[in-house]
């Protein structure tokens, strides 16, 4: 009798929360699984009472589209090069970090601000780092006004100016930028993350270490490594779904076009061909779409997490 | 390998600006520990005894003195330079590794001519292992250990790089009370084994009492007395170590001296020789009376407690600083729990006398 009404009352509190979660996380997932399923799916055609068939249309469709390929191979591409590379640098800045106490304070603030930051916002002041100012390739008059600083800064060396992100610029120039900017984005909350796996490291491990003469970098490898591995397992499986969802990053870098303006939707992701698909009000291969991705991310996730339990340690 | 600590002092800085005083840790202490011997490094916490360890395994440098090892002066030295085993009072065991690499950890840091070839790693590994008496317990990790255990890895870990000098610090105080009597055996039997210089830090007076060759009591940061378990514990230099040492600890009043006569209350306990008037702490270990109907103190009997071949008889006195008085007694000799009070004389020999200001000892011959 008591324990019912204590039931009772535990629901009560839960409800405003199990109504959200229902309404914003449960529903839309549901409802992506039919949309995906109904062959032909739009939204205002469904809202003018018009039925559509089960079947398997809409992924065979979202396959065979023209972009789905660029799409899926940029979405990789993205993870596999900035997933190591954001990881091993957070690694290093942590430890840096972590070993020079006083600026801990001072230097928190700056590697921080990435994190904090609008993304898209982020995104302009890197496309003008990167942007071309006047013309660059085409005209018989060169005009430039700027290259932009990174070109400036190549060029103070003696380099050649390179055309990252304008008309004309290579496929290769395009994957470098995108590739430094999410590495720069992604760095701060891992290096969070690692700063306080470092923290919570006994010091009596580099205590007991050092009594035995053990080197940097034997300790860096041997021990710091290793007690660090669950929350390296973690920055990386994280790194991984998200670099699966990126989108507001081309979005900074290129704008809607998705990029250069010579080939536009050039370095489009799997969440920007999802939006693309609503916004032509298809929104059964948006699903699809969608439903592909979840599937990918989820194997990857569990290959990770697979590999992970051999490598991380207790 | 003879340890030597010259007029060591161990000032910490104040830890912010809000804050700083500055913390004197160890004040000017000179150890010697002989070669080969087994030395407790015995008082309360905070009193310095750690940081002394600390300092002689190079871990921390002193503000002010030398260290010694041998002929060597060390206090410059790296830990790793110095050839010492340092046991944690965690252990601090490496997680992901396996006990036996654990142990050939401090191997394999060795560079160059000193490192060993693989086989006589392994072989070595093995060697120390079967000194602690953990060869089956090779492949475990030390999640999958007992304290006990893991303080054996942690001993091993210490040893097998052969250190001129071993360092324990707090080995026994995460183990469980039985454990802890064997682990202390154990640690005895690999010192005699080995006949390495070992120096122990310990808040247990019961502990360092029973293994060491030598206890070095210590108290904010300054040496009070060094010397053989038994010497220190019949012959204290001041009434901090007659307390310290001791369980049940010693029973201090409240007295005077007059005339040669101690007087704890009104009641002149014992005729002296030669001692100086005035105030005093009379200090008298639990086994130092004798149950005597016309003895020369009276107590409050508060009740007596028969532990198979000994007694203890609980009573009160007016000039006792504790607010109880124990007293141990062979249980053959017969009392009275029905009293209201029990007299005793005491044994000369287990009377000690200190300055009531400075509680320094106030030594003196019995008439």
């Amino acid at each position: 009798m008591v324990e019912s009404k204590q039931k009772w009352k535990a629901w009560l509190y839960l409800a405003p929360a199990i109504a959200l979660l229902l309404v914003f996380t449960v529903w839309p997932i549901i409802n992506t699984v039919r949309m995906a399923f109904l062959e032909g799916y739009r939204g205002l055609e469904a809202a003018n009472g018009q039925t559509f068939q089960i079947g398997v249309e809409n992924f065979v469709k979202v396959v065979k589209y023209k972009r789905f390929l660029s799409c899926l191979k940029n979405t990789v591409l993205l993870c596999v090069l900035t997933v190591p590379i954001s990881s091993f640098l957070a690694l290093l800045v942590a430890v840096f970090l972590n070993s020079i106490k006083w600026l801990q304070k001072p230097l928190q603030t700056v590697f921080f601000l990435p994190y904090v930051t609008n993304s898209i916002a982020i995104g302009m002041v890197f496309a003008a780092m990167f942007n071309i100012v006047g013309s660059f390739y085409g005209t018989e008059n060169e005009i430039v006004v700027t290259a932009g600083i990174i070109n400036n800064i190549i060029e103070f060396f003696g380099g050649k100016a390179i055309n990252w992100i304008n008309y004309g610029s290579s496929y290769i120039a395009n994957i470098t930028v995108m590739v430094i900017y999410i590495v720069w984005n992604a760095l701060p909350f891992k290096i969070l993350i690692l700063l306080g796996g470092l923290q919570s490291i006994n010091k009596q491990y580099y205590e007991a270490a050092k009594v035995d003469g053990t080197s940097r970098t034997r300790i860096f490898t041997r021990i710091t490594v290793p007690l660090l591995s669950p929350m390296l397992a973690y920055v990386v499986i994280t790194g991984f779904i998200g670099g699966f969802k990126e989108y507001t990053s081309i979005i900074g870098i290129f704008g809607e076009s998705m990029g250069p303006a010579d080939d536009a939707g050039r370095l489009n992701t799997m969440v920007g061909f999802i939006y693309d698909a609503i916004e032509s009000n298809n929104q059964g291969r948006a699903s699809a779409a969608a439903l592909i991705l979840f599937v990918i991310i989820l194997a990857v996730t569990l290959i990770n997490l697979q590999v992970s339990k051999k490598s991380v340690h207790y | 390998m003879k340890v030597e600590l010259r007029n060591i002092t161990k000032v910490f800085p104040g830890r912010s600006k809000k804050q700083n005083e500055e913390v004197v840790a160890v004040d000017n202490c000179s150890i010697t520990i002989p070669d080969g011997k087994l030395i407790g490094l015995l008082g309360p916490s905070g009193c310095g005894k750690s940081t002394t360890l600390y300092m002689i395994c190079g871990l921390q440098k002193p503000t002010k003195g030398q260290i010694f090892f041998g002929e060597d002066d060390v206090t410059e030295l790296a830990p790793e330079n110095r050839g010492v085993g340092l046991v944690f009072q965690n252990y601090a065991l490496y997680p992901h590794l396996t006990v036996k690499q654990n142990i050939l950890f401090p191997l394999q840091n060795l560079k160059g001519e000193d490192r060993p070839s693989k086989e006589e790693m392994l072989k070595r590994a093995y060697e120390t292992a079967k000194l602690v008496q953990i060869s089956e317990l090779m492949d475990r990790k030390p999640s999958e250990l007992s304290g006990g255990q893991q303080q054996r890895v942690a001993i091993a870990r210490a040893l097998v790089k052969m250190p001129r000098v071993l360092l324990l610090d707090e080995p026994l105080s995460n183990l469980d009370a039985r454990l802890r009597l064997q682990t202390r055996e154990e640690i005895r039997r690999i010192q005699r084994e080995t006949k390495i210089t070992t120096v122990f830090v310990t808040h247990d007076q019961d502990e360092a009492m029973s293994i060491s060759d030598y206890i070095v009591v210590m108290k904010q940061g300054v040496v009070q007395q060094i010397g053989k378990p038994q010497e220190v514990y019949d012959d204290p230099d001041n009434l901090f170590v007659a307390k310290f040492l001791g369980t049940p600890p010693i029973n201090v009043f409240s007295g005077h001296i007059k005339d040669n006569t101690v007087f704890i209350g009104g009641e002149g306990v014992l005729r002296t020789k030669s001692a100086p008037d005035g105030e005093v702490y009379i200090g008298v270990r639990p086994e130092g009376f004798i149950l005597n109907d016309s003895g020369a103190l009276g107590c409050e009997l508060s009740r007596i407690e028969v532990m198979g071949r000994d007694m203890s008889i609980i009573s009160k006195n007016d000039a006792s600083v504790n607010e109880t008085i124990r007293s141990i007694i062979n249980s053959d000799i017969k009392a009275d729990p029905g009293a209201k009070t029990v007299r005793f004389d005491i044994k000369p020999h287990k009377l000690f006398l200190f300055d009531k200001e400075s509680e320094k000892r106030i030594r003196f011959e019995v008439e």
